[in-house]
């Protein structure tokens, strides 16, 4: 296992020095003049040099790279045009809000997907069990931003349970999370389904039964706790999906976080935070990834092989 | 041919298929004759009829400017359908030039290609579509471009393996050893071999494409206006959410039959080819 970490460790180096090249990037091959898109308009000619010496631009690209990569590694993600703040303040600012939703949505989708997933797998080809299955398959296919805004509709207009927008109070979370958490309901009821029948049909399964076993005993203490390593693989291959959720919900919602900064410095093209919002959404796929992979390993000894 | 009629055959003989069938006929001829369907001009504003409810003169309503929302979906329709598919063609494309190659010549390209799909496989699409936006700016022309790369990955990691499994069936083994030349074995006996997977893929990545391109139009950063697009409705409808809610539930819902048309024809595609397996390879 330790051999495991150490070789999945060091795959993150050149994973992460590839993202971070493409997302460097971005300012140089946006259309005209990098220096144009920062400057703040009206900007004398000296304030134009005294950037371009900032930014290193008189250099060669590598070397504008590993400047860049040099100031980042310190937290410096340079300056917002628009917000006129560093860019690490912002991110700062915005990040625990994102992280707050991306969690709580992930633990809803395991969990309420766990649990319909096993419900419809002990009621196969019933009446309930075609019910959930079809829903599941409804909320997946809608567009989340859909969903999201009926929800506003729904519980924060017609019924003012919930605010329509914003983070001041917990109940704000309610919408947020339920929205991204339904698309992830549905991939691991799917999935929790599909691998419970699957091992309803071993023989160890028959086994039990012939043993006399209670049925419930053997589906919760046996059939779903083999169900669960592809649930725990689609989850750490899905993780990022969580993310990507939380960065187009928040932006409906009009929630603070990662995803509304990046939605709105995109519109005003306010590059520097562009970078930096994609660059932290970057890590924490990379890292989500990272997670994911690890607890598969520490589930299964067969996949600590696969890293050669 | 490479869906042969007769699993089409198969396919509109279900009524799930034949359903599905029927509703995307509907969408694409709408779209295709928006100018002799649409009542009113997609663009004409008239601020005396704005936020007007569904009714007998506007049949879904009108939006903050006065503009008919029936006239606006239909058109939005050409937008969605014409992003969705042109954006999963050039990815499905590419896509399969990358996957076969990778495949069946293998080598330090097939592992360099390998590492590249995987990376960004762990990615989703939505962010991998706004790294390139970042990158290219927004507007139609970008919207599509980062559609078909963010698609890439899935065609060719299907492709590969298609082209992989292939390559080891002794009729292709025995075709090489006949003496035939790289591009004989690839585009002769494994391509149209592997190409039906990866076109029933296509099928249902063209509604996860309209729903990114929605996502995208959304957030402002696709079609900008005039061009009607169905998720920049629906954002110029959040600012009218307490006295106008059908700007945002109209569209919406053009998007969802869209979108669950497609995924219930491209499944019932599947079952009529049976395929299932041959998918999950990927």
């Amino acid at each position: 296992m330790a051999l495991f970490l150490i070789r999945r460790l060091l795959l993150l180096i050149p994973v992460f020095l590839a993202v971070s090249l493409v997302i460097f990037m971005i300012i140089r091959f946006v259309p005209g003049d990098p220096i144009d898109n920062l400057l703040q308009i009206g900007s004398t000619e000296e304030q134009k040099t005294a950037m371009i010496a900032a930014y290193g631009l008189d250099r060669a690209l590598p070397v504008q790279y590993a400047i860049w990569l040099g100031k980042m590694l310190q937290g410096d993600l340079g300056e917002a045009i628009i917000l006129r703040q560093p860019v690490s303040t912002l991110i700062a600012q915005n990040l625990p809000h994102s992280l707050i939703l991306g969690s709580l949505a992930l633990a809803f989708s395991t969990l309420v997907g766990i649990a319909t997933g096993a419900l419809a797998a002990s009621f196969k080809d019933g009446w309930l069990d075609r019910l959930v299955m079809t829903l599941i398959l409804l909320g997946s296919t809608l567009p989340s931003f859909w969903l999201g805004l009926l929800m506003i509709l729904l519980f924060a207009v017609q019924l003012g349970w919930f605010p329509v927008s914003g983070a001041r109070s917990w109940s704000a979370l309610v919408l947020p999370v339920l929205t991204i958490g339904i698309g992830g309901v549905a991939l691991v009821a799917r999935v929790t389904r599909a691998a419970m029948i699957e091992i309803a049909r071993k023989d160890f399964v028959t086994m039990l039964h012939a043993k006399g076993v209670p049925p419930l005993q053997i589906q919760l203490g046996h059939v779903l706790r083999h169900a669960l390593l592809p649930v725990v693989t689609i989850l750490s291959l899905r993780i990022g999906w969580v993310l990507g959720g939380a960065v187009t919900i928040e932006y409906v919602f009009a929630r603070p976080g990662l995803g509304s900064l990046l939605i709105t410095s995109l519109n005003q093209r306010d590059y520097p935070v562009v970078q930096g919002c994609l660059l932290m959404l970057a890590i924490a796929v990379i890292l989500g990834t990272l997670i994911g992979d690890i607890v598969q390993a520490a589930m299964d000894p067969r996949l600590r092989e696969t890293l050669r | 041919m490479t869906i042969p009629s007769s699993a089409l055959g198969r396919l509109l003989r279900t009524p799930r298929g034949l359903g599905a069938a029927i509703v995307l006929a509907i969408i694409v001829l709408a779209a295709i004759l928006a100018p002799v369907i649409a009542p009113y001009d997609y663009a004409a504003q008239n601020l005396r009829n704005a936020n007007m409810d569904p009714g007998a003169l506007h049949w879904l309503g009108t939006d903050e400017f006065g503009r008919d929302l029936f006239s606006r979906i239909i058109y939005g329709a050409r937008t969605s359908l014409a992003v969705g598919v042109t954006s999963i063609s050039i990815s499905m494309v590419c896509g399969m030039a990358l996957g076969a190659a990778a495949g069946y010549f293998g080598g330090a390209f097939d592992r360099v290609v390998t590492m590249v799909v995987d990376l960004s496989w762990s990615f989703p699409e939505i962010l991998l579509a706004l790294i390139l936006i970042a990158i290219l700016g927004p507007g139609l022309a970008s919207t599509m471009i980062a559609i078909s790369i963010a698609y890439l990955a899935q065609f060719t990691r299907l492709t590969r393996a298609q082209v992989m499994a292939l390559k080891s069936e002794t009729y292709v083994e025995a075709t090489i050893s006949l003496g035939a030349g790289s591009g004989h074995v690839l585009f002769r006996h494994l391509l149209p071999n592997a190409v039906t997977p990866v076109i029933v893929a296509g099928m249902l990545a063209t509604g996860d494409a309209i729903i990114l391109e929605a996502t995208l139009g959304f957030f402002g950063l696709g079609a900008q206006p005039p061009t009607p697009s169905w998720g920049a409705m629906m954002s110029s409808g959040t600012a009218q959410i307490f006295i106008a809610p059908w700007i945002i539930i109209f569209p919406g819902l053009a998007i969802a039959i869209t979108v669950i048309a497609i995924n219930l024809f491209g499944d019932a595609l599947i079952d009529a080819l049976d395929i299932r397996q041959r998918l999950r390879e990927g």
